[in-house]
């Protein structure tokens, strides 16, 4: 199944892009994403354990499900005000 | 004019007085209104800031403005607000985000305007970077996490000291 993959801020800049697309092995969940995306990415690991998630622009957790065509969002700490 | 959304996330510059009226409507025979600018200002950390990058996952960034709206007015019945942030090139003086909280009484609109402000820098997925003099930083604060009941907690202590 294929997802979209969304970043943001220093973690857009650390992948070079804020959107792309990524083939994983279903069923999938965010960590599953993740886990393709820093095998890929190594320098995003350091966002692991401080980054939120989103799955269709809504707040999520690791353990969500994620389905064909879904967005999936990784978010660095906020900092906006 | 176009009507004024009460939330909203946007490169356009804030119009604090329009927000304020958009409130205003939805709040007739109010005691109250308290507002809040939150403006670049030009040093950080001991560095000259020249301007200052705001980035948002903006559908997500627009629910979470929503859902501190709803937050707010579940901690002070009554109160009614508007929240506007910014995001582009934000140049020092300009302002990046508004708030407008209306309620029958003081004390609920100061609160309800602090909570607002407090809340957006927990969870609203907003960035900015740092442009300073030598170089530009991402700044990164509090990773996000809206169930967070502690945080929400904190926010409304602080909002009620």
């Amino acid at each position: 199944m294929r997802v979209t993959v969304r970043l943001f801020a220093r973690l857009r800049d650390l992948a070079g892009t804020g959107e792309l697309t990524r083939d994983v092995p279903g069923p999938a969940t965010v960590q599953t994403v993740w886990n393709a995306l820093a095998a890929e990415m190594p320098s995003l690991v350091q966002y692991e354990k401080t980054m939120s998630v989103a799955v269709n622009a809504e707040y999520a957790r690791m353990a969500a499900a994620v389905h064909d065509g879904d967005e999936v969002a990784f978010l660095p700490p906020v900092s906006g005000g | 004019m176009a009507s004024v959304p009460l939330v909203a996330v946007t490169t356009a510059p804030l119009d604090l007085q329009a927000l304020t009226a958009a409130v205003a409507a939805s709040a007739a025979g109010d005691g109250a209104v308290a507002t809040f600018a939150g403006l670049v200002r030009n040093h950080n950390q001991g560095r000259t800031v020249r301007f200052l990058e705001y980035e948002a996952y903006e559908p997500l960034a627009v629910r979470v403005l929503g859902r501190i709206v709803e937050e707010a007015r579940a901690a002070w019945p009554g109160a009614r607000l508007g929240l506007h942030h910014r995001i582009g090139h934000l140049a020092i003086g300009e302002a990046s985000i508004i708030i407008v909280a209306a309620s029958p009484h003081r004390r609920d609109a100061f609160a309800a305007c602090r909570y607002a402000i407090e809340r957006v820098k927990q969870i609203a997925p907003i960035w900015k970077r740092e442009h300073f003099e030598g170089g530009d930083v991402w700044l990164e604060g509090a990773t996000a996490d809206p169930d967070d009941e502690a945080a929400k907690q904190a926010a409304q202590r602080i909002a009620c000291a």
